[in-house]
């Protein structure tokens, strides 16, 4: 599966604070949240980001609380990928869960610039820059990502460990 | 094949003989928890997977804490959610607000004595790595996670390695678990032990209540941890005959200790003698400074609670500090108890009365303002000291406003001086 979009750069330690702010923790409706995703350091993503765009930032994105609401809110904006150099723990485990593409690529998130239009295949981990010409190789998902995505993120993969168990 | 005290709660509970990091394991868990804000999202999956019941109602908590009592129609419609999902799964351990079980997730489930030395717990939260100073394993997952937990009683985790760090020497006066943590953060940054578990050790840990403990184990997300773990000594024994002499008594709790030759990817050794006050200035829990260096900083607000510092021993640090003096004229501080618990043995002990001669407000255990949510937001240009444990942007209201992160002694001196200061200047 191969995705592509323009680039909204970020840089290291980006919290799920400013991702989605407790403020409105409220609901959990993705399209509540998605009209204030990032608008703590990025008042205008809002405005600005498309169906397909990409996001990518520096270390430890994702940091801070457990809120899954924060990969919701970037997924309901239309975000197809996130690349960072690595990702908060919580932040990575909820993404798999809630079916919001991340690949890890130091390289790639240091050299791919913000408005850089971009490609990128899952199944091979590549990441072309089209805009400089450049590629990278991310890290591909380790095998029991692979069988979570396979059932259709965790709820899928849950309900068939249920049915085996008798449920 | 050696292990830390992660790797053997891990491998137990997968029913495994032994684990290495990396791998990839499903472990069974004791207790599965989450609160007013992770929960309702986590019922609206429980529902679409269909299943009738919880695995297990006693092993299932849910805790409202985040913005309760209710601050607005939306939260309450939150925690209607929950209630009434406690109520027809008959969830032992749901509890409503003012009873005396009540309070801030965190520090209840250790002082209720339903989390003891060796059990496996999850929490929609991602303080949840609290409890590892009972030496317990716990971590932080989200909804998702939590929904399927709650079906199912098992998860899966991925072994991590670990770093230990090894305590020699005691506290100088006034400084404390917080100190401590923060210094740590503060060395090997926001992400320095990612994926990792943090490992306490040495003869250090003696010069660390249990209170101190859980404030050391609450920051391990701070720096990127898994969980943050200390061995089971007497003091740990102590707390639980105390918290649960039930199942003391019946010795029914596990004991882990790691194995001498264990691998670590990094050993840190710390004197707790170099351990200075410590704060974490604006906007990362890394950006430590000594406290008595921050020069003439301004305060309008003070905060004193939370999960991370709502403890007895924290309230009543702070009654000690505050007794017999006035809180600055252009500060506001609120002290927040953990719990109800602590509530009323501060009520009992006469620490209320000494906080409301101080001018200080006392406010209903929650967790409020830590996150913004609500008992103390600041507005632009608005500087607080606390003693939370995140001090991100517009962590506690506006994007313009700054958290300084502190403990106990450091947030009450600050109180009276109006600016932050240390119980010297006193
Ligand atoms: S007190 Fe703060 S950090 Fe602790 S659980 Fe509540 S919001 Fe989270």
């Amino acid at each position: 599966m191969k995705v592509s979009g323009k680039v909204f750069k970020y840089g290291d330690n980006v919290d799920t604070d400013v991702i989605i702010p407790a403020r409105y923790l409220t609901s959990a409706d993705p399209e509540h949240l998605k009209e204030h995703c990032m608008e703590d350091i990025d008042d205008t993503f809002r405005e600005r980001v498309k169906p397909g765009d990409i996001m990518v930032a520096g270390k430890n994105f994702g940091c801070g609380s457990s809120r899954e609401h924060a990969p919701v809110a970037i997924k309901a904006s239309g975000i197809s990928l996130i690349i960072a150099s690595d990702f908060a723990r919580i932040f990575y485990r909820n993404s798999i869960n809630v079916g919001l593409p991340i690949l890890e690529c130091p390289e790639a998130a240091e050299k791919i610039c913000e408005g850089d239009e971009i490609e990128a295949d899952f199944d091979t981990g590549i990441i072309t820059d089209k805009t400089t010409g450049e590629s990278f190789q991310a890290k591909a998902f380790p095998e029991f990502i692979k069988n979570i995505m396979a059932s259709g993120g965790l709820v899928g993969y849950t309900e068939s460990g249920l049915k085996s168990q008798g449920f | 094949m050696p292990m830390t005290m992660t790797q053997k709660i891990l491998a137990d509970h997968a029913g495994l003989e032994s684990v290495a990091p990396g791998d990839l394991i499903e472990a069974k868990l004791d207790y599965v928890m989450g609160n007013d804000v992770t929960t309702p999202p986590a019922i609206k999956v429980f529902r679409q997977l269909g299943v009738k019941d919880v695995f297990d109602k006693d092993r299932v908590l849910m805790i409202q804490d985040h913005f309760t009592p209710n601050k607005d129609i939306k939260s309450a419609e939150l925690n209607k959610t929950m209630r009434c999902f406690a109520r027809e799964q008959e969830i032992t351990h749901y509890y409503e607000l003012g009873r005396r079980e009540m309070g801030i997730e965190h520090v209840i489930l250790p002082d209720n004595g339903i989390v003891l030395p060796g059990d496996l717990v999850i929490g929609a939260d991602s303080h949840t790595c609290t409890y590892g100073a009972l030496g317990a394993f716990s971590t932080g997952v989200g909804s998702t996670d939590l929904a399927c937990a709650m079906a199912r009683g098992v998860t899966w985790f991925k072994v991590p390695e670990a770093i230990k760090i090894n305590l020699k020497g005691v506290f100088k006066k006034f400084v404390t678990g917080k100190d401590l943590i923060l210094s740590i953060i503060g060395m090997i940054g926001v992400d320095g032990a990612l994926y990792k578990s943090l490992e306490f050790d040495g003869e250090g840990i003696k010069a660390l209540s249990m209170d101190g403990r859980l404030t050391v184990c609450n920051m391990a997300i701070e720096c990127g941890a898994k969980n943050g773990i200390f061995p089971v000594d007497n003091y740990t024994l102590k707390y639980i005959s105390r918290t649960n002499p039930e199942r003391f008594i019946k010795s029914d709790y596990k004991v882990y200790a790691a194995d001498e030759d264990a691998e670590y990817s990094q050993v840190i050794d710390i004197d707790l003698n170099d351990i200075d006050l410590t704060v974490a200035l604006p906007h990362l829990p890394s950006n430590t400074r000594k406290a008595s260096e921050c020069g003439d900083m301004k305060i309008d607000q003070v905060v004193i609670g939370s999960c991370t510092n709502g403890r007895l021993e924290d309230i009543g640090a702070a009654a000690t500090i505050l007794k017999g003096l006035k809180v600055h004229k252009d500060v506001r501080c609120i002290v927040i108890p953990g719990s109800q618990k602590v509530y009323r043995q501060a009520l009992e002990n006469g620490w209320l009365q000494i906080f409301d001669d101080a001018g200080c407000v006392i406010s209903t255990p929650t967790c409020g303002p830590c996150l913004g949510g609500h008992m103390g937001v600041l507005a632009k240009g608005e500087r607080c000291v606390s003693t939370t444990n995140r001090n991100f942007v517009g962590r506690m209201g506006d994007t313009e406003s700054e958290v300084i992160l502190s403990g106990v002694p450091v947030a009450a001196s600050s109180a009276v001086l109006g600016r932050v200061g240390t119980p010297d200047e006193l």
